[in-house]
């Protein structure tokens, strides 16, 4: 479905040249989630707005389905860090932007907006301005207004990342449940470990930039999941490998910055 | 949050500035003659908006209301039409670098030249008539609303832009529906402070380029040697022009309502 081929990209302001992303190789079957992991500034977010649409390769393609990205679509549901939602419009209002824009019928998109306002539960916040919302809440209807275009993609870039741990939990299970409802393909950027491997069914490291995929890891826990998988030995076992996938990679970028 | 002074606390001063102005005069601190007493201008001021327009023949009985529609209509016609021009145009510059690059920097350099000194400019095209009244009230509050609005159009978060095209809009979409949005605070500051400029501006054009409207009485009533008028007109004007902010101010409340409940959470 993501066919990502020999992607580099080099940031350039002026004289300074940055080089965010080298050799990036990676594909995600349809239907597939797959968590990418590493630390910050290694380019996670710089590789999810190219597959949206936002950023071009300096070199390399990108496909979706099978064709090349030129711009972002709705097709493409994008999940930001922050909840960048309109604040000057209510709950309603923004979940229902997408649709409203693509020209859809309010006919057919009430029914469905109110019924993801209600499986995010945020009913009765129809009304309310993202002002009056908590940080959770608001991500939560970031995730709606993309949601309700049912996109075949999912990309989503540590959508929990600013949350505190109960909240996040709660999100964790949220995403968990509607991901094993609509099956959609997903590109997950993350820093935390037990989030990437309870979410995805495979997760890719990235080195420190410039950043390329280190190692990919396949998740073979059962699904449904749930929190409570967190606790299981199978959890255990593929956490510490990812731990010692990272601390290598830690020790390398550490070293290498002594030598420069 | 701030807490709202006491109605009797606002009046403080004002009464004070009241005061000494009445025994400035009253005590013969300034030279008599010169100012009129607080009473005087009252008196004067009462006969300009309530006195008989026939009975008493004189310029300053009955006609306050008359100049003050001919000055409001000239600052509601040359801001409105500042306004039309000023809002498109700034959304144009702040979103194509091609605009910016072709309009913006002859705006800069036009800028700085003072409506008072197109005075002439004006009188030699328009001749005494309205039309130049309008053109520098127009042109004095234009700057400050396409340079706001420009600043809106910039300041828009591109996190939001990003997000409207992720969600299907077009160029069209966008600039209706983010960027204008987005953009609204600064117009409403441009708007403000070109409403203020408007009234400047209006009295400029009235004292030289038309012969109607507070600015024309302020400067016929100081040749006539009527300072009370002076005054009187002097608290007209800044009553209109307050009154007229106050609306401004009104109409982004309730436009931007989101915006109060953001600087609340
Ligand atoms: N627009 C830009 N111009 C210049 N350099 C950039 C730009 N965007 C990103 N970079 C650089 O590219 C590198 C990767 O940035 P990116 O935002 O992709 O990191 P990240 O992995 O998402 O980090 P984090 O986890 O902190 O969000 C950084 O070193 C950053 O300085
Ligand atoms: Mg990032």
């Amino acid at each position: 479905m993501i066919e990502i081929r020999g992607v580099h990209k080099q940031f350039a302001k002026g004289e300074r040249r940055v080089v965010a992303l080298q050799d990036i190789d990676l594909t995600v079957a349809e239907r597939e989630f797959v968590a990418i992991l590493g630390p910050s500034g290694c380019g996670k977010s710089t590789l999810l707005n190219m597959v949206a649409g936002f950023d071009q390769p300096t070199r390399g393609s990108v496909k979706v389905a099978g064709e090349e990205i030129a711009a972002p679509a709705p097709g493409r549901g994008v999940v930001f860090q922050e909840p960048a939602l309109f604040p000057w419009l209510t709950v309603m209002d923004n979940v229902v932007f997408g649709p409203k824009t693509l020209g859809q019928s309010a006919a057919s998109y009430r029914a469905r907006a109110a019924q993801i306002i209600e499986q995010i539960g945020l009913s009765g916040f129809e009304a309310s301005y993202p002002a009056e919302l908590s940080g959770g809440m608001r991500q939560r209807v970031g995730i709606a207004r993309v949601l309700i275009l049912e996109p075949k993609v999912l990309l989503m870039d540590e959508p929990f990342g600013s949350l505190d741990a109960q909240t996040r939990t709660l999100m964790q299970e949220l995403l968990l449940a509607l991901w094993e409802r609509h099956q959609q393909t997903v590109l997950f950027v993350t820093h935390d470990i037990e989030e990437a491997i309870l979410l995805a069914d495979r997760v890719c490291v990235m080195t420190a930039r410039p950043g390329c995929i280190k190692k990919s890891i396949e998740v073979r826990m059962p699904r449904p999941r749930s929190i409570e998988s967190t606790t299981s030995p199978e959890f255990n076992t593929l956490r510490r490998a990812v731990l010692d996938l990272i601390r290598e990679e830690s020790v390398r970028a550490a070293m290498e910055t002594e030598r420069a | 949050m701030r807490t709202r002074l006491p109605a009797p606390w606002l009046l403080v001063l004002p009464a004070l500035l009241v005061a000494l102005w009445h025994f400035a005069v009253d005590l013969r601190w300034v030279t008599e003659g010169l100012i009129p007493s607080p009473a005087q201008v009252l008196r004067s001021w009462y006969t300009w908006i309530f006195g008989s327009t026939t009975a008493m023949l004189s310029p300053y009985s009955g006609t306050w209301l008359d100049n003050v529609v001919y000055s409001s209509r000239r600052v509601l016609q040359g801001f409105g039409l500042a306004a039309l021009a000023a809002i498109p145009l700034g959304l144009l510059i702040g979103w194509s670098r091609l605009a910016s690059r072709v309009i913006d920097p002859t705006i800069q350099l036009l800028r700085p030249v003072p409506i008072t000194a197109w005075l002439p400019f004006a009188i030699a095209v328009f001749g005494i008539y309205d039309a130049s009244a309008l053109f520098l009230i127009g042109l004095g509050a234009f700057y400050p609303i396409v340079v706001n609005t420009t600043h809106g159009v910039r300041d828009t978060n591109l996190l939001l832009l990003r997000a409207a095209r992720m969600l299907g809009a077009g160029n069209g979409t966008v600039l209706a529906k983010v960027i204008f949005p987005s953009a609204l605070p600064s117009i409403f500051t441009g708007l403000r402070l070109g409403i203020g400029i408007a009234w400047t501006a209006v009295i400029v054009a009235e004292m030289i380029a038309v012969k109607s409207g507070l600015g024309y009485v302020l400067w016929d009533a100081y040749y006539v040697g009527r300072m009370d008028i002076c005054v009187a007109t002097m608290f007209s004007v800044g009553l209109l022009g307050f009154i007229s902010d106050r609306l401004i101010v009104w109409a982004a409340r309730f436009l931007l309502r989101w915006r109060t409940l953001e600087a609340h959470g």
